[in-house]
């Protein structure tokens, strides 16, 4: 009888990469930030993964793709865990991501926009101190407006650019 | 909320107070989904979808654990379709009928708030399970709660016949906010436990959040007085069979049936 040989939890991290969000399909699970953990029980390889929105729909697709990807390279024994805590961020989505997302048409998500604090954010409105800017992800211009909080996919807001008058998909930040 | 404690909380509190929050999102979930392709704009359309998106979501997280505490192995989808009205928790805030996209939003706006209070308190429930959902679900709702309140604003501080609509709405749905701050002998049971806060101590920070908005959107905020209640144990206005039946059709004529 031959051991199975066990690949290594980097090659499985490097398959992960290549598995692509369903919705936003320029950028990976990874770089979304949404596989938390990769490791073997015993002979049982463990995928712990932490959905987006609670209600996003792609959480089911998502994995049926990494159950797909995943057999495809020889995994027979899977187990895929939901982690809700500590609650999916913006801020796990890669630079490399984030890149990725403007390319696509789509503005990143900029830190501090978080609705964590109502209050806070209101204050900062009113007085006039909040400037922060979502850039324009076709002209770059800073000149833009938020259209509606909620966008095309729970993640993102519409938002469109006075200056070259293009709509845009904001990611925005939780 | 009161200290950690170890003391205990019966599986039938915890059940109860898990399909209270569950139901209260199931049936406003299913309540706002009934805008789809009907809003007056494109993005208002698509805002009410994904906020209804994020409540059946939350839905499943909180029925979900609600079965698995129960333990004769139903599921979220069994708890959602196959219980008659009286096993629902919901309050009755949730069921009044959508009427114009004014009221609709006054009535997310009144909820929100309470949600939006409730959960952050429940971040730190003693129940490591509870804390988890509402760490979560907080964040949603933040957004659903700015929303909201800034629609409210904007309409009732709008046109007259905006105002009007928006008044008319708050007035309506005024008498069904009380239920969200009368505690039971079931709340009692979890706020000695530490799992959930009492419900009472939530009116306070309601009040002003409500108030502040209110003002802003120059409506004015109607007394205290007769508040109707019943939804959080079992007894619902004359609204919640009809939402059932659309609700649970597919799976009571076709028991089963998946995607």
């Amino acid at each position: 009888m031959t051991a199975v040989t066990l690949p290594s939890t980097s090659d499985v991290w490097q398959w992960l990469a290549e598995v692509p969000d369903p919705e936003i399909p320029v950028i990976s699970l990874v770089d979304l930030g949404i596989i938390r953990d990769v490791a073997f029980d015993d002979d049982t390889l463990v995928v712990t993964v932490t959905p987006t929105y609670s209600g996003c729909p792609a959480t089911a697709i998502i994995n049926l793709d990494i159950e797909r990807a995943l057999h495809e390279k020889g995994i027979e024994k899977l187990r895929l865990e939901r982690q809700l805590s500590p609650a999916w961020t913006t801020d796990w989505i890669s630079a490399g991501g984030r890149e990725k997302l403007k390319a696509y048409g789509i503005a990143p998500p900029v830190d501090g926009t978080a609705i964590d604090g109502i209050l806070r954010q209101r204050v900062d409105r009113l007085s006039g101190r909040s400037n922060l800017t979502i850039a324009c992800p076709r002209c770059g211009s800073a000149n833009t407006e938020k259209i509606s909080q909620f966008g095309s996919t729970p993640c993102k807001a519409s938002y469109r650019c006075t200056d070259c008058l293009e709509p845009f998909d904001y990611f925005k930040c939780i | 909320m009161s200290a950690a404690s170890n003391t205990a909380v019966s599986q039938t509190a915890l059940f109860e107070f898990l399909t209270r929050m569950g139901d209260n999102a199931l049936i406003l979930g299913h309540r706002v989904s009934e805008w789809c392709g009907h809003s007056p704009a494109l993005e208002e359309d698509i805002a009410l979808s994904n906020t209804a998106l994020d409540l059946i979501g939350q839905t499943q997280l909180w029925l979900g654990l609600a079965g698995e505490v129960e333990g004769r192995g139903r599921s979220a989808d069994n708890l959602a379709y196959l219980r008659d009205a009286r096993d629902f928790r919901n309050v009755l805030l949730v069921e009044r009928p959508n009427g114009d996209f004014g009221k609709t939003l006054m009535r997310q706006f009144l909820f929100d708030a309470w949600h939006f209070l409730m959960l952050k308190a429940l971040c730190g429930s003693t129940d490591k399970r509870i804390a988890e959902i509402a760490e979560k679900a907080t964040k949603e709702v933040a957004y659903h709660l700015d929303r909201s309140r800034d629609l409210i604003i904007r309409l009732g501080d709008g046109t007259a016949e905006s105002h009007r609509r928006m008044q008319e709405a708050l007035d309506d749905l005024w008498a069904y906010t009380g239920e969200l701050f009368i505690g039971d002998a079931l709340d009692a049971e979890l706020v000695a436990a530490g799992i959930a806060p009492e419900p009472e101590s939530l009116k306070p920070a309601w009040d002003e959040l409500v108030g502040e908005a209110l003002s802003e959107a120059t409506l004015k905020k109607p007394s205290d007085g007769f508040m109707h209640k019943g939804g959080k144990r079992g007894l619902h206005t004359e609204h919640m069979g009809f939402i059932l039946a659309d609700l649970q059709f597919l799976q009571r004529a076709y028991p089963g049936a998946t995607w």
